[in-house]
């Protein structure tokens, strides 16, 4: 390296030096850190005392954390394939070229915009039991709606619902990827006769599939980390009473997301090297799960550039 | 608490407070101190001392405390008590509660009551209870609104009927669920290293969780509490009436004057389990605390101990609509004070019944566990024995890590608190 080159990275380095001292500082120290308190019993104010592997041992015989696993994996099971389908299929109704089009795609993707905790809030006085409009349109097809919030069977699915409906940005990704199919294709296609469904099945679906990926893998890291709906929602009866006591995770730990649970042991309880445990076992899970999606549909993902 | 701040300042030219209101108090004083930059004073809840003390959070008092002459014999005893820990004192009283019986009167005249006699005991209250509670039920294809106590053995039964008003809930404001073993006689660990959270007692209470939707039925609790507004605000459910009576705070008196100013209400001591225990109460304080590593302690104190005289305490608890945790109050002090049944207050915090929060540093988990516990047996998913099994079981293992931690720490802490000297 001549003293030029020399010179010239030194002030490259410092230049980048604010990005270098933050990530070194503010992420690789407590990522680092964090799987060395994993091993220790810490609670931020004393010193970590090392413990070994028994947080993770303790974690095995937990019921709650079982349970809240339990409870993510339900959301993540209903959320990602419905999430995908729903926003694929209003992208593609979007995507036909009708009237007040730039409208609709408005509305459509407005939810993704609202704050989640503003949302919540929305959503905790549509699900209300009494009052909610939910239950108040079941009614006009004489069904006697339920106690979404209050009754453990429907804490889930009210979570669920509540994020199926801001699935705008997944599906203005989708849009972006359908408008970049090249109409040539679709024009051989109907030369040869073929229906909708078929142009959507052997043209649509291939051309974006690199989208589709993406959107399944940012949707399983999503869908497990489910925290701020159950957070706000489920508080734990400072919203008011409820008539049958309830705590964090709604009545019976029953939206008690892991996240959720992470949280509560790391800053209400003080156990932060038992949460610094529980966090890595997700990051592992996201891992391999991730890496499962990532192996079963590389066949089936086609990108135009090869 | 500002006036009383600004009357400090007032009265000294040395040291000046500056008041913070903050959010999220306790996870923030946590991380501050955690950081080494802590505020010179901070209030948190009595029931929090324990844990921030045994965490090293706190500066031991007690030489400030030996040197300013302040005499724990001035105190109500329960309150002086709540800042005491490991055999150090970390915090001096400031604002004091106890909990009671607010009932409406004009709810219990309505329904044949002697508006001027709270229940007496936990039956009395029971059938109280079966009187003040209104229900619409459906009688012959018309809804018809009847109490509780006018429908037949086989509507009871059947619990087709949904509820508009009720005469008391265990779970309303379901703030302190496992604190209603107080009212049975029970405790929630045996003061050292084991939690006894499946004690006869603690199942007593939670049998009689179970009544509640033995009686009125699951569903329609449920769309009763969903009918509930939220607590500081005009449809607060005691405010609103739909609720005839609650176990509530010293501060409810702030809640009703404002929201509600007409409401005829009462306050007595909550009917007890055993007679001869009475009045039972549950205390608390805000508690004045110096953070460890703060930069100005000697200050610091010297505002705690203004706090804790006789004439500043009284403004301040005054502005607070709440009593003086001194033993001693001013003629003034009682004869200015907005709430007809101060007194009430008083003297069930004086109580030798009076309790507070178990003094264990797994507080918050246990709490969170009974809340747990008791929402699985009102909805009936498990039996009170099994649920709180599973209580006994998570909590004691929670306590014994932290146990463990405490002992492989304490001598160390022991030595460094016994050895902190302010000089």
């Amino acid at each position: 390296m001549t003293r030029g080159e020399r010179r010239n990275l030194w002030i490259g380095l410092a230049f980048v030096s604010p990005w270098i001292i933050g990530f070194l500082a503010f992420t690789l120290y407590p990522v680092l850190a964090s799987v060395y308190y994993s091993f220790c019993d810490y609670d931020v104010l004393t010193k970590p005392i090392w413990v070994g592997t028994l947080n993770y041992h303790d974690l095995f015989t937990d019921s709650v954390f079982w349970k809240s696993l339990y409870n993510t994996f339900y959301f993540a099971a209903f959320v990602l394939p419905l999430g995908l389908v729903i926003a694929l299929l209003i992208a593609v109704l979007l995507n036909q070229s009708l009237r007040g089009r730039p409208i609709f795609r408005a509305i459509f993707f407005l939810p993704s915009l609202v704050p989640i905790v503003a949302s919540a809030m929305v959503w905790w006085w549509i699900l209300n039991g009494n009052f909610g409009i939910l239950n108040y349109a079941l009614s006009w097809f004489h069904i006697r709606g339920p106690q979404w919030l209050a009754d453990e069977k429907w804490t889930k699915p009210s979570v669920i619902l509540m994020t199926l409906w801001g699935c705008g940005n997944t599906m203005v990704i989708y849009l972006a990827a359908l408008q970049d199919v090249p109409r040539s294709l679709y024009e051989s296609a109907e030369i040869d006769g073929a229906n909708p469904w078929v142009k959507f099945r052997h043209i649509t679906v291939p051309m974006i599939s690199p989208v589709i990926y993406f959107n399944l893998i940012m949707g399983i890291i999503g869908s497990l980390q489910v925290f701020a709906q159950s957070y706000i929602m489920f508080s734990g009866g400072m919203l008011g009473g409820s008539g049958v006591a309830t705590s964090a995770g709604g009545p019976n730990r029953s939206a008690l997301f892991y996240t959720v649970y992470l949280y509560q042991c790391a800053f209400d309880f003080h156990q932060m090297g038992y949460a610094c445990a529980m966090a890595w076992i997700l990051f592992l899970i996201i891992l391999f799960l991730t890496w499962v999606a990532t192996r079963s549909t590389r066949k089936l993902i086609f990108y135009a550039g090869e | 608490m500002q006036a009383v701040v600004d009357d400090f300042n007032a009265s000294q030219n040395r040291i000046f407070v500056k008041k913070l209101a903050v959010s999220e108090m306790l996870r923030k004083l946590m991380l501050a101190t955690a950081g080494g930059n802590p505020p010179d004073v901070a209030g948190i809840w009595s029931s929090n001392i324990p844990d921030f003390a045994e965490k090293g959070a706190l500066t031991p008092l007690n030489k400030f405390i030996d040197r300013a002459g302040i005499n724990s014999n001035d105190y109500i005893h329960i309150y002086w008590d709540q800042c005491a820990s490991h055999g150090f004192m970390w915090a001096l009283p400031s604002t004091p509660v106890s909990l009671g019986l607010h009932w409406n009167k004009k709810l219990f005249r309505d329904a044949g009551l002697d508006p001027n006699r709270p229940p007496q005991s936990l039956d009395e209250l029971d059938a109280i209870c079966d009187r003040l509670t209104i229900v619409d039920i459906d009688r012959g294809g018309k809804t018809v609104r009847v109490r509780y106590t006018e429908l037949t053995d086989a509507e009871k039964q059947a619990k087709k009927f949904s509820l508009v008003q009720v005469g008391h809930l265990p779970t309303q404001p379901g703030w302190w669920i496992p604190m209603w073993v107080n009212w049975f006689g029970g405790n929630l660990w045996d003061g050292d290293r084991k939690i006894t959270a499946n004690s006869p007692e603690v199942l007593e209470t939670f049998e009689w969780f179970r009544k509640t939707s033995d009686k009125y039925g699951i569903d329609n609790l449920r769309r009763l509490g969903a009918t509930f507004g939220n607590f500081a605000s005009p449809s607060d459910p005691f405010l609103a009436g739909q609720v005839a009576m609650e176990l509530q705070g010293v501060w409810m008196y702030n809640f009703i004057n404002k929201y509600n100013p007409q409401l005829e209400w009462g306050a007595a001591p909550f009917p007890a389990k055993h007679p001869e225990k009475f009045p039972v109460t549950f205390a608390e304080c805000d508690a004045l605390v110096i953070p460890k590593g703060a930069l100005h302690p000697k200050e610091a104190f010297e505002f705690i101990h203004y706090i804790n005289t006789q004439g500043p305490m009284e403004k301040l608890c005054l502005g607070h609509r709440k009593f003086s945790p001194f033993v001693k109050v001013s003629d003034e002090f009682m004869r200015n004070h907005p709430n007809p049944y101060i007194k009430v207050f008083i003297d069930m915090a004086k109580s030798p019944n009076a309790r507070y929060v178990p003094r264990l540093t797994v507080w918050a988990e246990y709490n969170d566990e009974m809340t747990v516990a008791a929402n699985k047996v009102i909805t009936l998913v498990a039996t009170p024995e099994d649920a709180l099994d599973e209580v006994q079981a998570r909590i004691q293992w929670r306590f014994d890590r932290v146990a463990r931690r405490w002992d492989a720490i304490k001598d160390e802490r022991m030595k460094e608190w016994n050895s902190y000297d302010p000089r």
